[in-house]
């Protein structure tokens, strides 16, 4: 836990004179879960393209276990094993299971003269890695990707990174479209990424599922960092105030509240 | 011999927690997406057997339709893939002229010997599939403008630069025995030989989708380009390999059918822009890229061609032909996107089988 397996040191980015990131410095270690919490416009996506290559901060430095980096493409990055998951996980509805496991990185078998995909190979694989990840209802690879549910989707997505040798995991709102179940299973997926020493960094805007999870959080406001605290260090009702942008969220549930009752005079 | 019945209950009765994944139950046949396109093949088949006579079914009738779907085929097949992979190639309505017209005036108003016509038939295809592909890539502009632009491109080259060297806008070809058995020939007086080129195209590119990495690639870049790229897919040379694929393979349409016809003419070959795009969709090509198979693109195919031909076999006028086709898209598209969704939601199967 010496040396954080990725450092980001006042990392700035603006486009053009808009400033969007502003003297960002983060820590992500090996084995723990980094919660980044923020609301809508806060700079949380900008931040994790950063990560995943998309984006070149203006200025700042970036290390990955002690060296420096600077992520040219996506594919830089994923090939420095950084995997990003974006909140639909697979984005081939209309592909097999196996097939969309394997995109750009097929397993082969040969078949008399000629170099075949090993469809068979493709899908015992990308079946038995979602099967770890506690997903027993598919049992067929064939099967389309669009015939998952959203959580089936992530625990595909995140199998798949999983299985590539991803060091730092990336979950933008795994969670914001599932229902309660399907969110606690992706959750249980996060802890057990997290049980094999994959640093992830898990982004949402619920409090209750950061705090379940999380060993590490960082509040993102107007692209800046508010906030950054361990487990335990501040309660529910602190971490929602600062995401709510520092106002107090019981004054917008007093007002909130007031609202509703004159609703209810009316109706 | 067992049957296959008897087989399953022993099966079923020994080792009841064996997964039957290499048998395919009636439930996962059903879900295959051509199953749509086979029933409107079937339908079509047929309503002009039984309209059409005996004629339509015997040798005869039978080689017009299959004539007319080999060429229209071999387009389709690279057509599809395209459309896959999310592109689509109007140019080659202009590429199966223009290739008429290379190897006509280079071997037939030059003399050339007549490998050097077809070569650079071919040749020009490829240039003129390269191209498409380097100006979708470089531009971003949606494949189907560029690719509209090319069409009208090369038909007023070739009918310029033919203007130009011949003074006319068709030209006679005479080419040797082996390039006319091997190109442009029909057997036993009815079959074109382009068949068994249709069917060398169909197990090329069934070997490249189904088969070979590539058709994961293409499906992928279809499915979402940005992603597939990210995955580290090449789709810069992906989109220009495909794009030289079907500016090759429109070229050797026309190239054999100048040998066939022994003559070219500029303004042939429009009517494979959209012939080829109805074969692709009626075949179930999603036309907004990502999903597709040979299967559909072929039996989608032949259903058009049955259509195109059957009708002169019936009592009715030939000018219906167009309306069937309408109407038989639509009812394609409605089906297929049925059979989609059903394969979509393609439930596990029941726990009593499988564990």
């Amino acid at each position: 836990m010496t040396t954080p397996l990725l450092k980001l040191t006042g990392i700035n980015k603006s486009f053009g004179p808009v400033d969007v990131l502003h003297d960002i410095s983060l820590d992500v270690y090996k084995g723990e879960v980094l919660c980044l919490l923020g609301d809508n416009g806060a700079g949380k996506s900008t931040l994790i393209k950063i990560f995943s290559g998309v984006h070149k901060p203006t200025s700042g430095e970036m290390e990955m276990d002690g060296k420096a980096v600077a992520f040219d493409s996506p594919r830089d990055a994923s090939d420095h094993g950084i995997a990003t998951v974006h909140q639909f996980g697979g984005t081939f509805p209309l592909m097999s299971i196996g097939r969309s496991f394997f995109i750009g990185a097929e397993p082969t078998r040969r078949w008399g003269p000629l170099t075949i995909y090993d469809r068979k190979r493709a899908n015992e694989i990308a079946v038995t890695e979602m099967r770890q990840l506690g997903i027993t209802r598919i049992d067929d690879g064939d099967r389309l990707v669009g015939g998952l549910s959203g959580g089936e989707r992530q625990a595909l997505a995140i199998a798949r990174a999983v299985h590539f040798g991803a060091s730092v995991l990336i979950l933008d709102e795994p969670t914001a479209a599932l229902g309660v179940k399907e969110a606690a299973h992706v959750l249980r997926i996060i802890l057990q990424a997290r049980k094999k020493g994959i640093a992830v960094i898990f982004i949402t805007h619920n409090v209750v599922h950061a705090l379940t999870v999380g060993d590490h959080f960082a509040v993102l406001i107007r692209g800046a960092k508010a906030a950054d605290f361990r487990k335990g260090e501040k309660s529910r009702e602190a971490v929602t105030d600062l995401m709510a942008g520092g106002e107090q969220m019981a004054e917008l549930e007093a007002e909130i509240e007031s609202f509703a009752a004159m609703q209810g005079e009316h109706a | 011999m067992k049957s296959q019945a008897l087989d399953q209950a022993a099966q079923a009765a020994t080792a009841p927690h064996t997964p039957n994944s290499s048998m395919p139950s009636l439930g996962s046949l059903v879900r295959r997406p051509e199953v749509g396109s086979l029933i409107g093949m079937i339908a079509v088949l047929v309503f002009f057997s039984i309209f059409g006579g005996a004629n339509f079914l015997a040798a005869g009738g039978a080689a017009s339709w299959l004539n007319v779907a080999a060429e229209l085929g071999i387009i389709a097949l690279p057509v599809g893939l395209l459309m896959i992979a999310g592109h689509l190639d109007l140019s080659v309505g202009s590429m199966v002229p223009a290739s008429s017209m290379t190897i006509a005036i280079i071997s037939g108003h030059y003399d050339a010997p007549i490998l050097v016509g077809i070569l650079a038939s071919l040749g020009l295809g490829l240039a003129i599939g390269f191209i498409n592909g380097l100006l979708v890539i470089r531009t971003k502009v949606p494949s189907f403008v560029v690719t509209l632009a090319t069409l009208f491109a090369l038909a007023g080259l070739t009918l310029g630069i033919s203007v130009i060297l011949t003074g006319s806008t068709s030209v006679a070809l005479k080419s040797g025995p082996v390039a006319k058995l091997l190109l442009g020939d029909y057997l036993g007086g009815k079959f074109e030989v382009t068949l068994f080129w249709w069917i060398a195209s169909i197990l090329v590119v069934g070997f490249v989708l189904n088969l070979s990495r590539f058709g994961n690639w293409i499906l992928a870049m279809g499915g979402d380009a940005v992603s597939a790229r990210n995955a580290g897919i090449p789709t810069d040379r992906l989109t220009i390999a495909l794009f030289m694929s079907s500016g090759l393979c429109a070229a050797f349409v026309g190239m054999s059918q100048a040998i066939l016809y022994n003559s070219a003419q500029v303004a042939a070959g429009q009517s494979f822009i959209f012939n080829s795009i109805i074969a692709v969709v009626i075949g179930g090509v999603l036309l907004t890229g990502g999903y597709g198979s040979v299967v559909g693109i072929v039996l989608g195919t032949l259903t058009f061609a049955i259509v195109n031909q059957g009708i002169f076999y019936t009592g009715f006028d030939a000018n219906w032909a167009s309306l069937i086709i309408g109407v038989l898209l639509l009812a394609a598209v409605l089906m297929n996107n049925t059979f989609r969704t059903m394969a979509l939601t393609y439930a596990p199967r029941s726990k009593a089988r499988t564990r």
